[in-house]
């Protein structure tokens, strides 16, 4: 394996952890309905503490292999339109997922309509990120 | 736009993402055994409505994609067989995991069934080994 290859398994690695992280917090979402918990809230806390810590580091690591990667490759460069469009939406979707953590974290039933609300922008600019990652407009 | 990479990939990215919470819910159970019965009905329930659909959205886009790839005959690398055999083996593994999960979540209702989900949330974490070798095998390509 040369640098390339590690290059991007750990950059497609973070995107896996960051993709995954946020799919189980979506399932504590649904676990922790108002109507219906299944989860106590010590360990729904618990849950989405670690989950959101893992949010965290694929979040670095997207960013920095990705960087890197960009460095890397002599067909990109860091200022093609889709990746400055991904560092862009990166950026968006620190601030959601930060707002969405805080609003959990500070009152897990009264700051659930934020959270979820800040959570649902975060999956969507993550989405979004992901087709310009596969479609590469432009490259 | 590769429409079957990407149903493939985000297939896969929720597949990891739901075995994640399974793995992550049985290992808080384990420490927190008062609220093991909660916990693994999270884990259960999540099998059936998260890892089923995921896997299939995954396995049809891993399809796709081959078929629109036209790869010659015979075309077998080494990332190619890892990611057969990692789904393959997976699929049997989460057919398992649902027939235990569908006990499981029968014995809860009458005050047991932990070990079910146990059962299912260990092989939930040997699915992400494998997965995370898959992973390795389809961005390092090694022939």
């Amino acid at each position: 394996m040369d640098l390339y290859d590690w290059l991007l398994f750990l950059h497609v690695l973070s995107a896996f952890l960051v993709v995954g992280a946020l799919t189980a917090l979506w399932a504590l979402v649904l676990g922790t309905k108002p109507a219906a918990p299944i989860l106590s809230p010590e360990s729904a806390m618990r849950f989405g503490r670690i989950a959101g810590g893992l949010i965290g580091a694929g979040m670095g690591g997207v960013l920095v292999f990705g960087i890197w990667l960009a460095i890397d490759v002599d067909g990109y460069e860091l200022w093609d339109g889709w990746i400055l469009a991904s560092l862009v939406l990166w950026a968006v979707a620190g601030w959601a997922g930060g707002r969405s953590g805080q609003a959990f974290e500070r009152d897990p039933i009264g700051g659930r309509r934020a959270g979820i609300r800040f959570q649902t922008v975060y999956s969507v600019v993550t989405l979004v990120i992901l087709v310009l990652m596969i479609w590469k407009p432009g490259a | 736009m590769n429409l079957p990479l990407f149903v493939h990939v985000l297939g896969a990215m929720l597949l990891v993402g739901t075995l994640f919470a399974i793995a992550l819910a049985t290992l808080i159970g384990w420490r927190r055994p008062d609220d093991a019965a909660g916990l693994t009905r999270f884990s259960l329930r999540t099998l059936f409505i998260g890892v089923l659909p995921s896997y299939i959205l995954m396995r049809v886009g891993a399809q796709w994609t081959e078929s629109e790839a036209n790869f010659p005959e015979g075309f077998e690398p080494d990332w190619f067989t890892i990611g057969y055999i990692t789904a393959d083996a997976g699929a049997l593994l989460i057919i398992i995991s649902g027939t235990l999960s569908g006990i499981g979540l029968r014995k809860l209702q009458r005050g047991s069934g932990v070990g079910f989900g146990r059962a299912v949330g260990v092989i939930s974490i040997l699915l992400l080994v494998a997965y995370l070798v898959a992973v390795w095998a389809m961005t390092a390509k090694p022939t």
